[in-house]
């Protein structure tokens, strides 16, 4: 199938370091690639590279035919994050709306109120950020990621701070992007979090994948097993 | 299908952003405006009315208020950005980076021009300047000069935002450029304050307006490299 994501021969450094070495990959859409590792193996770099946050030093990322960060490429992309990248000022509603204008959502009130009852935050939706538990906090920040509809999907650590509803949302949320026909890539240290969402398993050490491949058949046991050993 | 603002549009929703935040926190004006009444009370009781007359001395009190106050408010315009890197939200929305400049820049400017439109008749208040005769000409260089500091300050402010010492630096760097504009603004003042005929001030108003266009065109340009990690 033909990518709709697709990294090609990705570096980056800082300094002397290179944070991303080397890494390729194409998702197609529908398809959702976890990306495990240890801190600092290159993860959050990789994917501020796909989001066209940071500029390679060679290769390129692009989304369908469009290089990354042009702008008609980025208008593809939603962002979460282990941040929650809203303003603790505004409501929640104010967030997402806009998150929405300045995608140029038509109708943007009302897909506003559809992200927001999407993530189950409705109810609190006109409430300061700033007054909202860092679970809520990050349902909203989920719910500004996809009022857009993204055709990709990058998550960072996105169940930071959610309860169990909260997290049975957000899964349900990506399962449903993916049927969509989303491409997602979901970075986190939960290996049944990520596998229980993905098509395809990849880990990072150094800046480079050491594993990838599709999660079908794939026992998570053994899986978790295998990881371990692989950095222990 | 969605159809992302262009330049102007952007620039407009970010700045309505901005101006929300400030308006909801009203932390930066307070601070702005405080550090302006409070320096004005300063200069007041510093000054000696028998050695130098109120139009002298009021033209640089003036200029020095505005430009430190207006730097806390360039300061915070950043600072919102920061505090949960809401910033990579706007740098992955299919937005120029001019526009995020243009955004911060009119949001800044609309905070300069509200600290001067309080701190003004206070300076007019305690050295009991004759404002009314000359308000429309002075009004234009402020004006004016507010769209050059916000201009240099914004895209100094997002240069410094991610440093560890960005309200030491922001000034350090920044104070420089403002020389340009404060200097034939104050000039502007002091002849119009002077009573001086209008035609005296055209150059420097002429000036005025030339860096204005200057420091809009080339921070505009300059800005988005200052994005880039």
């Amino acid at each position: 199938m033909t990518p709709l994501l697709e990294a090609r021969r990705l570096v980056r450094a800082f300094g002397t370091r290179r944070a991303v070495n080397d890494v390729s990959f194409g998702i197609a859409a529908g398809e959702a690639l976890a990306l495990f590792g240890p801190n600092g193996a290159g993860k959050t770099t990789l994917l501020r590279l796909l989001a066209g946050l940071l500029k390679p030093n060679s290769g390129a990322a692009a989304i369908a035919d469009a290089t990354l960060p042009a702008p008609h490429a980025r208008a593809r992309v939603g962002l979460i994050s282990h941040r929650t990248m809203l303003y603790d000022t505004l409501t929640a509603r104010e967030n997402v709306r806009f998150a929405a204008h300045l995608h140029g959502v038509p109708e943007a009130d009302a897909s506003t109120q559809r992200a927001l009852e999407l993530l189950r935050v409705a109810d609190r939706a006109d409430v300061p950020v700033r007054a909202l538990s860092r679970g809520l906090q990050q349902r909203v920040a989920i719910a500004r990621a996809i009022v857009h509809g993204p055709d990709v999907l990058l998550a960072d650590e996105p169940y930071t701070g959610l309860d169990e509803q909260g997290a049975s949302a957000l899964t349900g949320l990506l399962l449903e992007r993916r049927r969509a026909g989303a491409a997602l890539v979901v970075v986190t240290h939960a290996l049944s979090e990520g596998l229980a969402v993905a098509s395809h398993a990849a880990v990072m050490r150094g800046g480079s994948f050491v594993r990838l491949e599709p999660t079908q058949g794939l026992d998570v046991a053994r899986y978790a097993a295998e990881y371990r050993e692989l950095f222990a | 299908m969605s159809r992302p603002p262009g330049l102007l549009g952007a620039a407009w929703l970010i700045a309505r952003k901005d101006l929300a935040i400030e308006f909801r926190s009203r932390s930066a004006f307070l601070s702005a405006l405080v550090l302006s009444l409070l320096s004005l009370v300063i200069f007041y009781f510093a000054w000696d009315p028998t050695a130098v007359a109120a139009v002298d001395v009021a033209p640089g009190i003036l200029w020095v208020t505005f430009t430190f106050s207006g730097l806390l408010g360039l300061h915070r315009s950043f600072g919102v950005e920061a505090q949960e890197r809401a910033m990579d939200a706007l740098l992955v929305a299919p937005v120029a980076r001019e526009a995020i400049f243009l955004g911060k820049a009119l949001a800044n400017f609309a905070f300069v021009l509200g600290v001067q439109a309080v701190a003004l008749p206070a300076l007019a208040l305690f050295y009991n300047l004759p404002l009314s005769v000359v308000l429309g000409p002075l009004a234009l260089a402020m004006l004016l000069a507010a769209i050059g500091l916000t201009c240099v300050g914004t895209l100094f402010a997002g240069i410094t935002s991610n440093t560890r010492m960005a309200e030491l630096l922001l000034p350090v760097l920044a104070l420089p450029f403002f020389v340009p504009i404060v200097l034939p603004a104050a000039q502007v003042t002091a002849k119009l304050l002077a009573g001086r005929p209008l035609d005296e001030s055209l150059g420097w108003f002429r000036i005025l307006l030339a860096f204005d266009l200057v420091f809009l065109y080339a921070c505009m340009l300059t800005f988005p490299f200052t994005l880039e990690d």
